[in-house]
């Protein structure tokens, strides 16, 4: 589904639909409207035409929707759906667990360590996935200077895919999580808390993390359709998972390859469409509980 | 025949009317205020002015030229914009040379004419800086000298100050009225502060909904209220309502006291009437001969430092007044519960009609205003 | 998943006390760095070690010299090629674009699906967009048979190839114009409509706006992005493997085909190339930052 060339495009292009589609548009006197419909009809082109042709692909079976019904009779697709979306799930958890108490600390306890977590969320856009990979297999293939087999293990090498899936997507967690946490007066509410009686595990389940929840969430779909898609990583570590699988597909068959296709793109549709909705609910309740 | 002329503009929206057929002539030199609360129109007449929006009916012109129809790029009229609208991307040099730029002067007549304005604006030196840099109050003054380089014909100004703290609005204004003076530049100021409209101009055009209300020079406006939408929005106000007792005499009652004005009252006799006095106009004790007395028992004392703000009932259900009186030393202010008379001149009372009266009364809700 | 429970609740422990001296305070960062080192840092430094010293243990800059083979050259090569051209195409079709819904005058209704989809189709790269291209433009593509059927136009038989390095671009691209659109939708917004306002009533026409006024304030967006753009294409992938497997000379393709079975003859190459990625990527990430941080600075 989505394998984005660098976590970059993904952040950014979560952020802006996340952000809204700003005001509609505005315009002066126009009078060479025809051009810019000229415009848009050839890029709408550009983007509708692999979609459709990948549709008709899927169809072209001798018994129409047979690409769709051998697709979901193959164990593999449904295996490797699992173990990306559960390496997606292990992916979120674990991002969560770790970022969340991290941006709240950095926030609350050492904000002059910011700038610095800040420039360590940025590093993963400058290692591209498959040096990313390439490092990760030297240092933990079992090789010096650790000497550590973790990749000839499968569970070894499937908390590896995650570990770098949590790389992954540590820009937009981060920054997802670090604006939900500027619009809650959390020196306050922490304050507040522990005047109450309550102990730093209360106080990040059941103080700080429901007022982040929507960045959290919106990060958390954006997570899932990195990781649903991604391909490298996980070829490289010897994973089942979807990217391989589609990959494996495309090259041995012709027309299920395309029903996958489709079925891949419309999960990335589904989680961009839920950071977009995400977005939108998010900005009221901001308003409501910024308090400075 | 003025210098700018406004003949019948009207301008409609497809939801509602937003200016309805504007007369206005002003002229040349002239500092003219359109004041209003947001909503009345005075923004779109400039903008129509400005060529932003096209009048759905009547003419523009100046000097004589119908300009009704022209582009906003040919019109010569500089316009300072509510947020100073500064390009980012220029310094304030670029900035303010910018009109002649796109007019092609040649470079060294623009350096010129850029720090001639500079030094109008007190701003020599800032030249080379970029608008972020600058205050709000140094960023609307490269505004102005923007639209004045290219010499315009008429200078726009669409609620400058608005964005700026009081203190540097009061200084600003100042200044842009002594500019104006300098260069003699005919004006046109929209805004919905009466105290600046007052303040600055030669004529004021209040608006609402709309509609022009009242044309005049400031002394006109505050002191002479065509409507009772113009006495309620400039300055303040008491209403008293009471009957007509002897129309052709101006005499009519107030409660159960007697009050004649200076001029005979419309009206039967039994008739209800409504009587408008600004604060100021009240005084405490008997006044001279032929002033007009109510007596009243004092009700509230605010006591403000340099001035005593006093609420007094009038006797015979005739209503409460508001004034203020001064502090001076020596002077015994008025307590709680005394009966006091006060005075005011018959010739600043104003009548207000029926129904006016009843919506001047409900929103000057006699409130402390400071 | 066992593994992954219990290393995050370790780390979480040594948090829990509240009212500690500052200087303790960092304690509670270390799960975060403790992470980054192990998974970001190690890997690269690593990398970074294994680029300087040669098979025999030794230090030596004999692979970065190395990389000056003609292979190496020609990939690198190629790459940047790809990536420029991607890099420009995609950001001045994707400004057209998304002028074209903001400024231009069409049907206000048009943007938000634009945006949205081009958040979809950002992140559509990979093995499905190789696929889908390939369905579309192969030798038996929808749009291939149709030119033939259509208008007896034999693609393949003229010369193109959708596995080629234009082929290649030509996919790229699909992913490239919706981060621009995406990055350069709400500069066009932050374009003040009193700023054409007062350019006009100054005497501006509509193109001396758009050339002193409009475009100098979206340069920086524009050129930020393009540099993003450049970088995005560079370290693409998935994208080219499927496509076209080690036909064409791409810089990632080739470190992929080193951690498969030591194509290169010598790791330490590899080592080498990954290098270069990390810094032309570098470059690319920090002039957008910079590039943004000074649009930023004007839309104030």
């Amino acid at each position: 589904m989505s394998q984005s060339p660098t976590t970059i495009a993904s952040t950014v292009a979560a952020q802006a639909v996340a952000t809204g589609s700003g005001k509609p548009g505005s315009h002066r006197r126009r009078r060479d409207r025809l051009v810019w419909w000229v415009v848009l009809i050839i890029g709408v082109t550009y983007f509708v035409l692999p979609l459709f042709a990948t549709f008709q692909v899927s169809l072209g079976m001798t018994v129409p929707f047979k690409a769709y019904t051998n697709t979901f009779n193959d164990p593999k697709f449904w295996y490797s759906l699992l173990y990306s979306a559960v390496c997606a799930i292990g992916t979120i958890l674990f991002s969560i667990a770790l970022i969340v108490p991290t941006a709240y600390w950095a926030r609350l306890k050492v904000p002059r360590a910011r700038p610095a977590i800040e420039f360590i969320t940025l590093l993963p856009f400058v290692v591209p996935p498959v040096v990313l990979v390439f490092g990760l297999i030297q240092v933990y293939g079992g090789g010096p200077p650790l000497g550590l087999p973790i990749t000839s293990t499968d569970l070894g090498s499937t908390f590896l895919l995650i570990a770098a899936y949590v790389v992954l997507s540590l820009p937009y967690m981060y920054r997802s999580v670090d604006n939900g946490l500027r619009a809650v007066d959390i020196q306050s509410l922490t304050e507040a808390a522990q005047s109450l009686g309550a102990g730093w595990p209360t106080i990040i389940f059941r103080v700080i993390l429901p007022n982040v929840r929507l960045s959290v969430l919106s990060g958390a779909f954006l997570t899932f359709a990195i990781v649903m898609g991604e391909y490298t990583i996980a070829n490289f570590l010897a994973r089942p998972a979807f990217g391989p699988y589609l990959s494996f597909l495309g090259r041995t068959k012709t027309f299920e390859p395309a029903a996958v296709t489709l079925i891949s793109f419309g999960l990335t549709w589904l989680a961009m469409a839920m950071i977009a909705l995400i977005g939108r609910k998010s900005r009221g309740r901001v308003t409501v509980v910024a308090v400075k | 025949m003025g210098f700018l002329e406004l003949e019948g503009v009207r301008k409609e929206f497809a939801t509602h009317v937003a200016v309805q057929g504007f007369d206005l002539d002003v002229p040349r030199g002239d500092f003219v205020s359109f004041l209003g609360p947001s909503g009345c129109g005075k923004t779109t007449t400039l903008r129509m002015i400005a060529g932003f929006e096209l009048p759905t009916a009547g003419s523009i012109r100046i000097d004589g030229q119908d300009i009704s129809r022209t582009p906003p790029h040919d019109r010569n009229v500089g316009m300072v914009f509510q947020s100073y609208a500064l390009f980012p991307n220029m310094t304030v040099a670029d900035n303010i040379g910018f009109g002649l730029r796109v007019r092609h002067v040649k470079k060294d007549d623009i350096r010129r004419k850029v720090s001639e304005m500079l030094d109008l604006i007190h701003l020599a030196g800032k030249g080379g800086q970029y608008p972020y840099e600058l205050s709000g109050g140094m960023q609307q003054r490269v505004a102005l000298a923007r639209a004045l380089a290219i010499e315009p014909r008429v200078l726009l100004l669409d609620e400058p100050l608005s964005a700026l703290d009081a203190k540097i609005r009061v200084a600003l204004r100042q200044e842009i009225r002594a500019i104006q003076r300098q260069l003699g530049i005919t004006t046109v100021y929209v805004t919905h502060d009466q105290e600046e409209a007052l303040s600055l101009s030669d004529t004021i055009v209040v608006m609402s909904e709309g509609r022009v209300e009242q044309i005049g020079p400031p002394s006109a406006i505050y002191g002479s209220p065509a409507t009772p939408f113009v006495a309620r929005f400039v300055g303040q106000l008491n209403v008293l309502t009471g009957t007509v007792a002897d129309p052709k005499a101006g005499r009519m009652s107030v409660g159960d006291q007697a009050i004649t004005l200076g001029a005979p009252l419309t009206g039967a006799v039994g008739s209800e009437a409504s009587l408008a006095i600004r604060p100021e106009a009240i005084e405490l004790g008997a006044g001279e001969d032929g002033a007009q007395r109510l007596v009243g028992v004092v009700e509230d004392i605010q006591f403000l430092g340099p001035v005593i703000r006093v609420r007094l009932r009038l006797d015979g259900a005739g209503g409460s007044l508001l004034f203020d009186t001064f502090n001076r030393p020596g002077t015994v202010p008025p307590v709680l519960g005394e009966r006091v008379t006060v005075s005011f001149p018959s010739a600043s009372a104003l009548v207000l009609d029926a129904t006016a009266a009843a919506v001047a009364a409900s929103e000057t809700d006699i409130e402390e205003t400071p | 998943m066992t593994s992954v429970a219990t290393t995050a609740t370790t780390q979480d422990a040594p948090r829990a006390r509240p009212g500690s001296r500052r200087s303790w305070a960092w304690l509670g960062l270390v799960p975060f760095l403790l992470f980054a080192l192990l998974f970001l840092a190690a890997p690269v430094l690593l990398l970074v070690a294994g680029s300087i010293h040669d098979n025999a243990g030794s230090l030596t800059l004999q692979n970065y010299q190395d990389l000056a083979r003609p292979d190496i050259v020609l990939a690198f090569r190629t790459t940047i090629e790809i990536s420029l051209v991607t890099a420009v195409v995609g950001t001045l079709f994707g400004f057209l674009m998304a002028y074209a819904v903001i400024l231009a005058g069409l049907p206000g209704w048009l943007r938000a699906p634009l945006v949205t989809f081009a958040g979809v189709a950002s992140n559509f790269a990979g093995v499905p967009l190789a696929l889908a291209f390939i369905f579309t433009l192969g030798q038996l593509g929808l749009v291939t048979l149709w030119l033939k059927n259509t208008f007896g136009l034999h693609l393949y038989q003229e010369g193109f190839s959708l596995f080629t390095q234009t082929g290649l671009e030509l996919v790229y691209l699909y992913f490239q114009l919706p981060l621009m659109i995406l990055i350069i939708a709400p500069a066009i917004d932050g374009l003040k409509k009193e700023w054409r306002e007062a350019a006009e009533n100054l005497g501006a026409t509509s193109r001396q706006y758009w050339r002193h006024v409009a475009l100098p304030i979206l340069m920086p967006s524009l050129m930020g992005t393009a540099i993003l753009l450049f970088g995005n294409a560079f370290g693409a992938q998935a994208t080219a493997y499927q496509l076209t497997g080690g036909t064409i000379p791409i810089v990632a393709v080739k470190i992929g085909a080193q951690i498969s079975g030591d194509v290169l003859h010598n790791v330490g190459l590899g080592y080498a190339m990954a290098m270069g990625m990390v810094v032309i990527m570098s470059v690319a990430i920090g002039g957008y930052l910079l590039l943004q941080r000074k649009a930023e600075r004007w839309m104030r």
